[in-house]
Formats: structure tokens, C-alpha cells, sequence
């Protein structure tokens, strides 16, 4: 924020529009530039924005937020049934019926405040992980997960010809890149509204919200329809990314509302930086990428890292390393939480936050030795 | 002279403690009219049935001809009454200028606005009569600070600010001196004067007998929940009553 020129919106839009859409180019260096994955960051980032602007902002933390991502599966696979496997409805209707549902789950939830808020919005979302594998299976098609069939009567479009189709933008395939892609403009849509949200007067009023609400109350405002909107819309955008895991896949299970998606949204945010425009996107691909690269090391690939090191001390380390990897990739997971939560409370972003402002310090620092010499020398 | 804000019959208690008893209170438009009395005489809690923090047991508070009794506190501050603080009561994660900016918000937006996908940098109207209002208090050089991290007089005075940025008909102050060292003190009565000038009807709690003999206009004098005498400052001066129950019978 201390460079003028990132204040304008629009600038920023620029930035990040170029880095998100040239993201294939500079990841694949570090093995990430593959669309599968790609999109993965897009999905959950959107996720992680949204929820950003509930916890972030207003401080109620949600701990059943993945709720409305299964909404948005399950709305996301029944318009490829019921009516077109053209992935705009599909992803409108996914965002509209999550935002109902946040209307009525945040109304009745946000009667408490702190942990009594969280524990009703749990209390909720394993509910709704109930429901959706018993009584509701006509609707959710229960432990096999709602899927596509042949004789699903798709009234919008023609009649396939042989095997299930796929996903598809006005005839794009949505598949690789193209899918990767469209995830990628929702995203640079996501972080835009939610840029304007960040620096408008409703987003400083729900900071003021978080930090003394009593207040509020006796500076004029009615703290709850607030409360209720930055609700309704971060369970829109998690509605949003539901649909979205449902482009690459048009599959909808229960699993996807149980409590540790929801809890998985609040690791990324707090990882990131809750309450800052980057942070959730950050921590959302941080989390993705450990998830994909260090769940698929093995120990061959970690003696290939360690050939350099002579080979008794080659085995200690693989034999160490090797618990953080594969399997235990949790593990890392785990420890680079504990290890930021202790030291950078505010998140990624606090880290380079403070990086920069020490390198900064330094460039002063040798520019105000170099004035001092020029001085002397005069 | 118009009845501003008119207290009638208020009755509180507190399980068995008579906090306030058969209250009435007739505050003049224009006027700054102090409440003082020893501690625990009930002027908090007077203030507190005044918007909407406590409900009395009986009687009514109406302010500009209609009842405030039931009203929420945020529909109390629209009709025009809002109250300093004694301890502060800021937003300590924001910036000073943000502190003074939301209630400037309130004053315009009313209970609630969505106003999202403007940008906070376009509201340069409020902008300026907040940072008026900043430099007024003496908190020019301070507005992009963290409002938490400011001393306890500053913290005081950016309360006052944030009364004042909503231009109220009535403004309530309770000690808005407490705590602060006497150059902040001349300081504060100096604004408050000029705010008088302007015609704002204020009702001051105060323990600080020299502010309240240089701003008040009236005094009403509580004492265990009753009050025992109104005035003009003169009058109060004088009247043994007053001396006997709050002054411990010493010479003003």
C-alpha cells in the first residue's frame, strides 16, 4: 500500500490480471503449470476471497462455509442433468441458490457472536453433510454422489450421440486449458469485487464491525444487516467455487460439506493473511501446491534431492524427510501453520510485508551513506 | 426557549439499590446544562436511560417531543442525541481519520447503507469536515496513525471528535475531561465554547469544577439518585444544600 500508484484500482486490476493469466508460464518452474492444478488455485482461492470477506473483515469466523460449496456442486451437477451442459447456468444458478441458503443459515447464526457464532455455523454444515447422505438422497443421490447419466433429459441441449458429454462452454470443452481458463477470469472477477468491497465505505464499516461492534451500535448503525450481507455474499462465492469443482468434474458428493473442508477454508485464510486482498489467495495455493507436490514425493525422488550428501548421512535425512512427504504431507502442512501463526500472525503477507520494508530499510540506509560521503567529500 | 430533551418521573433500580429516584429534567435548546454529584450519585446511569443503554423502571425520556424509552441505541443516535464516552470507546484497528470517518458515515448512511462498489477514497466531503474536525481537537498531525496505539488524552479528544463529526441537536459528554492533563483541559473547554457558540445543546457529567463553572449554563446537582437542586451556576454556588450533600459544606 506504500506505493501510490497501487491506491488505484485499476492498476492493481491490470497487475493481477497479467500475473493470473500468464500463471501457466512462471509456475512451471516450481511444477505447477499444469491446468489441473491451476485451476485448483483458482477454485479455492475464489473460495478463500469470499470467506475473507466474512472472518477477514467482520471477524465472525465460519466454520461450516464448505455448506454452500456443496450447494454449488450439487445446484452445478443438476443443471448439467436438467437442463444444458453449458457451464454458465450452471454457475449462476450454483451462486444464487448459495446466497439463499446464506441468507437463511447467517440470519439464524448471527443471533450469537464469537464461538457460539462458529459453533452454530458448524452445527449447520454437519446438518446439511447429514442430510445430504440420508434423507436427502433423492436429491444428492447419498454415499455414491449425484453423477451423470445417459437418460438425464438435459432439455436445452441435443441428444449425445454415444457416452456422457462433457462440460462445455457455448461448445468449448472445459477441459484443460480452457477450464483453467475460465476458472481464471471468475477469479480475476472474485478478486475485483472484492477489492472494491476492501476500500469502499460498507468494507470500512465492516472493519469497524470487527474491531469494536458496541460501538457501532452507538455511532448509528444497525451492526446485523451488515453482518447478514458480507454473509450472504462470502456464501456466494463459495457457491461459486462449488459449481466450479463441478466444471472439472461433474460430480457432487456429501464429502464435500463435511468439517474439514470448512476448517481447510479457514487454514488457508489465516495462512495467507486473513483480513488482507491477497492473503486467502496466497494461502489457498500455498496449501494446494503442498497438497499436490509433497503428497506426490516418494522416498526414490528424495534420495535423488539428497545424492549430493555421502550416503550414511543421505539415508538419515531421506528417513526424516520422508515423514514430511507422501502420506505425511500434513505434517509440513502443519508445520509451516505452527511456524506462521507463532511468528508472522498476520499471515504470508505479514511476512513480505516485513521482507520488503527491510530491504527497503537497507536501500535507505546505503542511499543516506552515499549523501553522507557525497557531503564529506564536498 | 425550546424543550430539547425532557426527563420525566425516571426510576431505576438495581436489585435492591435505588440508583435513580422521580428524575425530572427539563434541558433548554442551546444550552449547556451540567449534571454534577459525588460518585455513585447515578449520573452515569441517567445517561445510560438517555440512549437506550438501560431501560428505566418508569417514567419517560423524550427527546424533541418524542418518547426514546424502547428505542434502539442506533435509532436514538439518528434522532439527533449521541454520547461521548467516558473511557474510550474507539475502533483501535483503525486509523484516526477512519475513527472519525464512520461515525461522519453513520450521520449520512443512516442505520444501514450497502455501499460496496464505492470507493472510500471518492468521499471527500466527509473527508474534509472530518479532518476539520481532527485538526479542531489538535489531532491534525495524528490522522493516519493507529488510533489504538495513541495516548489516553489523544484517545479522549478523538472521542469527542467522533460526537461531534455527527453535528448532533444533542450531544452528551460524560467527563469529557477526566484523565487529561490541565493544558488538554483548557484546551477541551476552549472547543467546547466555540461548539456552544454554534448553538449545540450539551449536557455535561463532570467532576472538574472549574470546567463546569466555565462551560454550564445550568447545573442540576444529584445526589443518591435524587436531584437536590437546579440552577444557574450562581445559584448553585450558593445554595447551602448543595454544599451540605456534595461539597462536604467547603467554600466554592
Amino acid at each position: 500500500m506504500s506505493m501510490p500508484l497501487l491506491r488505484n484500482d485499476w492498476v492493481v486490476m491490470a497487475l493481477f490480471t497479467a500475473v493470473v493469466l500468464s500463471a501457466p508460464i512462471w509456475l512451471s518452474p516450481v511444477g505447477a503449470g499444469y491446468p489441473d492444478l491451476l485451476q485448483k488455485f483458482a477454485i479455492f482461492g475464489i473460495f478463500a476471497i469470499g470467506f475473507n470477506i466474512l472472518f477477514g473483515l467482520t471477524g465472525y469466523l465460519s466454520f461450516g462455509h464448505a455448506v454452500f460449496l456443496g450447494i454449488g456442486s450439487y445446484t452445478a451437477v443438476w443443471s448439467f442433468k436438467l437442463l444444458t451442459m453449458n457451464v454458465i447456468p450452471a454457475v449462476v444458478l450454483a451462486t444464487l441458490l448459495a446466497g439463499v441458503f446464506a441468507v437463511v443459515i447467517g440470519f439464524l447464526s448471527l443471533r450469537r457472536s464469537g464461538i457460539y457464532f462458529s459453533i452454530l455455523t458448524l452445527a449447520f454444515a454437519q446438518m446439511s453433510y447429514n442430510l445430504a447422505y440420508s434423507v436427502l438422497t433423492p436429491i444428492t443421490n447419498g454415499e455414491t454422489g449425484l453423477q451423470l447419466t445417459m437418460d438425464d433429459p438435459r432439455v436445452f441441449d441435443s441428444a449425445t450421440t454415444e457416452g456422457l458429454p462433457s462440460t462445455t462452454l457455448f461448445g468449448m470443452d472445459m477441459s484443460g486449458y480452457p477450464g483453467f481458463y475460465f476458472c481464471a477470469v471468475l477469479l480475476i472477477i472474485a478478486f475485483f469485487i472484492s477489492l472494491r468491497i476492501f476500500r469502499s465505505p460498507f468494507g470500512l464499516k465492516l472493519r469497524a464491525i470487527k474491531s469494536n461492534q458496541t460501538r457501532m451500535r452507538y455511532t448509528g448503525f444497525n451492526t446485523k444487516p451488515y453482518l447478514l450481507t458480507a454473509f450472504v455474499i462470502s456464501g456466494m462465492y463459495a457457491g461459486l467455487a462449488g459449481s466450479l469443482m463441478a466444471i472439472t468434474d461433474p460430480l457432487a458428493g456429501a464429502e464435500r460439506m463435511q468439517w474439514t473442508a470448512s476448517g481447510e477454508v479457514v487454514l488457508m485464510t489465516i495462512l495467507g493473511g486473513a483480513g488482507t486482498l491477497l492473503g486467502p489467495l496466497l494461502g489457498s495455493s500455498i496449501i494446494k501446491y503442498f497438497e499436490n507436490i509433497f503428497s506426490a514425493l516418494n522416498d526414490g525422488q528424495l534420495h535423488e534431492i539428497f545424492a549430493f550428501l555421502p550416503d550414511w548421512l543421505e539415508n538419515i535425512v531421506v528417513a526424516i524427510a520422508g515423514e514430511f512427504v507422501g502420506d505425511g504431507w500434513h505434517l509440513t502442512l502443519g508445520l509451516l501453520f505452527m511456524i506462521v501463526v507463532i511468528f508472522l500472525p498476520g499471515g504470508v503477507v505479514e511476512g513480505i510485508r516485513r521482507a520488503s520494508a527491510f530491504v527497503r530499510n537497507m536501500f535507505n540506509k546505503s542511499a543516506t551513506d552515499e549523501s553522507e560521503l557525497s557531503a564529506e567529500k564536498e | 426557549m425550546s424543550i430539547v430533551l425532557s426527563i420525566k418521573n425516571v426510576d431505576k433500580t438495581f436489585g435492591g439499590l435505588h440508583a435513580l429516584g422521580d428524575i425530572n429534567l427539563d434541558i433548554e435548546e442551546g444550552k449547556t446544562h451540567a449534571i454534577i454529584g459525588p460518585n455513585g450519585a447515578g449520573k452515569s446511569t441517567l445517561l445510560n436511560c438517555c440512549i437506550g443503554r438501560l431501560i428505566p423502571d418508569n417514567g419517560t425520556v423524550e427527546f424533541e417531543g418524542k418518547n426514546m424509552i424502547g428505542m434502539q441505541p442506533h435509532e436514538i443516535n439518528h434522532a439527533g442525541m449521541v454520547r461521548v464516552f467516558q473511557t474510550p470507546e474507539i475502533f483501535p484497528d483503525l486509523s484516526v481519520l477512519q475513527n472519525v470517518m464512520i461515525p461522519a458515515l453513520a450521520k449520512r448512511d443512516g442505520i444501514f447503507k450497502f455501499n460496496a462498489f464505492k470507493s472510500l477514497s471518492s468521499e471527500k466531503a466527509l473527508e474534509a469536515d472530518a479532518i476539520h474536525i481532527l485538526e479542531d481537537m489538535g489531532l491534525g498531525e495524528h490522522i493516519l496513525k493507529h488510533a489504538g496505539s495513541m495516548s489516553r488524552g489523544d484517545k479522549r479528544r478523538l472521542e469527542l471528535a467522533m460526537g461531534l463529526v455527527q453535528h448532533p441537536r444533542l450531544l452528551l459528554l460524560d467527563e469529557p475531561t477526566a484523565g487529561m492533563a490541565r493544558h488538554d483541559t483548557n484546551r477541551t473547554i476552549d472547543l467546547l465554547k466555540r461548539i456552544k457558540e454554534r448553538g449545540m445543546t450539551k449536557i455535561i457529567i463532570e467532576h472538574d469544577m472549574h470546567v463546569v463553572f466555565s462551560l454550564a449554563d445550568r447545573i442540576s446537582v444529584l445526589a443518591q439518585g435524587r436531584i437536590i437542586a437546579s440552577g444557574t451556576p450562581d445559584e448553585i454556588r450558593g445554595n447551602p444544600k448543595v454544599q451540605e450533600a456534595y461539597l462536604g459544606g467547603a467554600e466554592l
